[in-house]
């Protein structure tokens, strides 16, 4: 750790330099870290884009020493994992990080993306910055949902079986592509075993390569921050380097020591839960998991894991099958638009119209509440129609957003020249 | 550390709230159900309470997950001790995870289906269900074993603590609607067995006490070691808020 | 944007104690994720202590009994074949068991063994894991005019005595290994456990 950054940097001599002119991986380290200048006012929200990564680094090196142990086979998987938990020595630890860090990994990315649509960071020029963090999302939903099918409980079995259904809706083919994703006429031995090696590398390897292109287009436009000024086009030179913003700092050493209190905080929660409620209540390990998977006795609640949840009760709500399936994935699918939805010329909600927070919030409200509608039950008719109006609310906020934005009903305040807060 | 708006606050603490009764919620289903008090790491409890299930349940309940050996590591026994009191089946060595002696067909034609495996029972129904159910038997001479069950209706497992408990038998609500299914107001005692009401509860305490330590072995280890960590992770967040605030005084 | 002094002493106490603490924070976090590689509890259940009984082995019959996957023989020598043991020391690389590595202390005598009738040895070539032959006939062999008995290695011809002493000038570098064993009964080993009170 650099005491203080010297933007000066001589040419490196010795094997430093030596690899430097074949390999310049060292004035690209220090680009994308001491020399990459970051506006000085994020606040808390900005935490959780590194502490995402930190999530992925976790899930990847666990599920390495998980894949160690584990049996991908319908006669052994649910064994394997108690095995883990009983036999490999500190293998409890190892699977509860794992799955802890599922959980977390949403939690995590639901704040980042939040945070995303506080401060308009999908806006010009971050639209493709923002297209690829759904598709990590995506990605994301994907690996959460093959992990949770391998320990071969009953919630991983009847899980597969429902979400994989869902593809059964599709007029004509719909049938034939749930039998080509099961590989057999029902959930089975190859489902588990196709599941695993997507789950353990095809999307482990997609995952990666999303993140080096979202990171790689954030470090090309550059972070947004909680005024949305773009800080490149305000005043050049600071105490760092003469052409960098004025308003920016360098991400090394500054946002990394600032990152590492984020961390610790962040690992304090993980570690109590890891630690004391491993199970989280039942929320990140469900009881009916802790059953091996029978395919003739359904559990009485079949619920996905808690962050699904939201996308689960629209589905529920919806009464016909396919406009079910079509809502849900439509609920997603929306998010990839909104840098096109949304027409106002501000970023920051600090200085957007006073509707636009209300709808935020309501949008926020509403996606918090189908979420708890979806891991509920789902026999109370007046939690249906909640869950109804709920739904027709989450997508009314990219209705209203539009209409707002494109037709110069928002009242914007004016937005400062320069970043106006940092800690 | 954020000069957040307000109405972000009040967000953040609704969201905080919801997840909270989210949490609730996912456990399910709110049956009465009396807490167990279990203590997962007393050694005495989680001894009688091995000694009870080898004694009454590890006939038709394999604990397939759970090793001798390690039961004797992390319940303060030797090897002899548990191999002369606990192991009861002809061929069971100190390595090997506790069978049973009856087979799955046994089982089947017995109980109409087979035992099953209780090594996770603790985790899947929880201690407070299993305290409840090993509570609700009574005598029903219309079940094929004579007895039936409060919490679990038409249960094919008979009551094989009656001699500690006794006889218990149910005592129907009074209906106005002569086709509504009789509801069971309580169930009454009416033939003491070898212990009291009291010790039958603190046995079966103890018996679901060592269920809950055969779910998870690990939870020995996991709180007390979690205790350190967290204590670590103070020490080096606070090592970390020190050195941010000396460097972000550069940062105007 | 005034400049102000930074205290570099402080800066660098806190960025060496941040870093310090850190590490061994990694260091604690590393050790489960090691220690995960150690046989399991599964592996040592398989791999536990073995029991044989050897009430009725003969003099010059040899058992194979299974332990962690390894072949032990267990044999029965007779007087002959003790008696042979000393007049081979000349022609073995390690007569008197110096290299400790090959057999417990309590092992480390002239017949290798606890009992000096039974032998107790991993029967795996200490060359390249082959199993040698067990050529237990004291009388002259196609391999060797001189022959006392003992074990062939059809692979690379290494010898070794009765005793699991291995010759000179044979490939194999060091005598057989005598496994942890113990006498529970007079007639019932058990291999994988040392005898009370020696280590």
């Amino acid at each position: 750790m650099a005491a203080s950054p010297n933007p000066a940097t001589p040419p490196a001599k010795g094997l430093v330099g030596w690899i430097e002119q074949r390999l310049p991986i060292f004035s690209f380290t220090r680009a994308h870290t001491s020399e990459y200048y970051a506006p000085k006012n994020f606040n808390l929200w900005y935490y959780f884009g590194s502490l995402a990564l930190l999530v992925l680094v976790n899930q990847i090196v666990t599920g390495i020493f998980l894949t160690m142990h584990f049996k991908p086979s319908a006669a052994e998987a649910f064994g394997s994992v108690e095995y883990i938990m009983r036999d490999v020595d500190w293998g409890w630890l190892i699977r509860y990080m794992h799955s802890t860090g599922a959980s977390l990994f949403f939690v995590v990315v639901y704040l980042h993306m939040f945070r995303g649509l506080m401060y308009g960071s999908y806006k010009k020029p971050r639209e493709l910055l923002w297209v690829i963090g759904m598709f990590i999302y995506l990605a994301l939903m994907a690996e959460a949902f093959l992990g949770y099918v391998l320990p071969w409980g009953q919630m991983s079995g009847w899980g597969a079986q429902v979400i994989i259904s869902l593809f059964g809706a599709i007029p004509g083919i719909g049938e034939a592509l749930v039998e080509f994703i099961r590989g057999d006429y029902l959930i089975s031995d190859a489902t588990l075993n196709r599941f695993f090696a997507l789950h353990v590398i095809a999307l482990p390897l997609v995952l990666l390569l999303l993140v080096v292109l979202h990171l790689g287009a954030l470090h090309t436009v550059g972070s947004n921050n909680p005024d949305g000024v773009e800080i490149k086009k305000g005043p050049v030179g600071n105490r760092w380097s003469a052409d960098a913003p004025a308003d920016g700092i360098p991400f090394h050493p500054y946002y990394t020591v600032k990152d590492l209190v984020g961390v610790g905080f962040f690992l304090m929660i993980a570690a109590f839960i890891i630690f004391f409620e491993p199970t989280f209540g039942g929320m990140f390990l469900e009881k009916d998991n802790f059953v091996p998977y029978d395919p003739l006795v359904t559990p009485e609640h079949i619920v996905p894991v808690w962050y699904f949840t939201p996308y689960y009760a629209m589905l529920r709500v919806v009464p016909d099958k396919l406009l079910g399936v079509i809502v849900m994935f439509a609920a997603i699918a929306v998010l990839f638009l909104l840098p096109w939805l949304d027409r106002s010329p501000v970023r920051s909600w600090r200085y957007r119209g006073g509707l636009y927070k209300l709808a935020l919030g309501i949008f926020a409200l509403s996606f918090v509440w189908l979420g708890k509608i979806g891991g509920g039950p789902g026999t109370d008719p007046v939690e249906t129609q909640i869950g109804r109006l709920l739904t027709v609310l989450y997508f009314g906020f990219f209705v209203f957003l539009f209409v707002y934005t494109h037709f110069g009903f928002e009242k914007t305040r004016p937005v400062p020249e320069r970043v106006t807060t940092h800690d | 550390m954020t000069k957040a708006t307000s109405p972000m606050r009040r967000l953040a603490l609704l969201l905080a709230g919801l997840l909270v009764s989210a949490a609730g919620f996912a456990a399910g289903p709110a049956l009465d159900l009396e807490p167990a008090n279990t203590q997962l790491g007393n050694r005495a409890m989680m001894q009688r309470g091995a000694a009870l299930y080898m004694n009454y349940c590890a006939g038709c309940h394999s604990l397939q997950y759970l090793r001798y050996s390690r039961l004797a590591a992390d319940l303060g026994l030797t090897e002899e001790q548990v191999m002369a009191n606990l192991a009861f089946l002809p061929d069971a060595r100190f390595g090997d995870a506790i069978g049973v002696s009856m087979s799955k067909e046994q089982g089947t034609a017995l109980f109409g289906k087979a035992p099953p495996d209780l090594s996770l029972v603790a985790r899947s129904r929880g201690v407070d269900w299993l305290y409840g159910f090993l509570k609700s038997f009574y005598a029903d001479p219309t079940a094929q074993t004579g007895w039936n069950n409060k919490l679990l209706a038409n249960a094919s497992m008979p009551h094989v603590l009656w001699e500690l408990q006794g006889t218990q038998e149910a005592r129907f609500a009074t209906s106005d609607d002569p086709r509504a299914e009789p509801v069971i107001e309580k169930l009454e005692l009416v033939q003491a067995g070898v212990l009291s009401p009291a010790q039958y509860d603190a046995a079966l305490r103890d018996l679901v006490t060592f269920l809950e330590y055969a779910g998870e072995p690990a939870a020995l280890k996991r709180q007390s070691l979690g205790v350190w960590v967290l204590l670590y992770l103070a020490l080096f967040t606070l090592l970390a808020w020190l050195l941010k605030r000396e460097y972000w005084k550069d940062v105007h | 944007m005034a400049e102000h002094s930074v205290n570099q002493g402080r800066r660098r106490f806190l960025t060496a104690t941040t870093t310090v603490v850190g590490g061994v924070g990694v260091a604690f976090l590393a050790a489960p994720f090691l220690k995960s590689w150690q046989p399991s509890a599964r592996a040592q259940a398989a791999g536990a202590p073995v029991q044989i009984d050897i009430s009725r082995l003969e003099q010059g019959q040899l058992i194979i009994m299974s332990w962690r996957g390894l072949p032990v023989w267990v044999f029965r020598r007779s007087p002959e074949m003790l008696q042979a043991l000393p007049s081979l020391d000349g022609n073995l690389r390690d007569p008197e068991s110096r290299n400790s590595d090959q057999q417990p202390a309590y092992a480390a005598n002239p017949h290798r063994a606890i009992r000096p009738e039974i032998a107790v040895y991993v029967g795996i070539c200490t060359h390249l894991g082959c199993s040698p032959t067990f050529v237990p006939e004291l009388t002259p062999q196609p391999f060797d005019a001189d022959w006392k008995g003992g074990f062939f290695c059809p692979c690379h011809k290494s010898r070794f005595d009765l005793a699991g002493r291995v010759y000179s000038g044979v490939p194999a570098p060091t005598n057989l290994p005598v496994p942890p064993h113990r006498f529970i009964t007079d007639t019932l080993i058990e291999v994988g456990v040392d005898p009370e009170g020696a280590a």
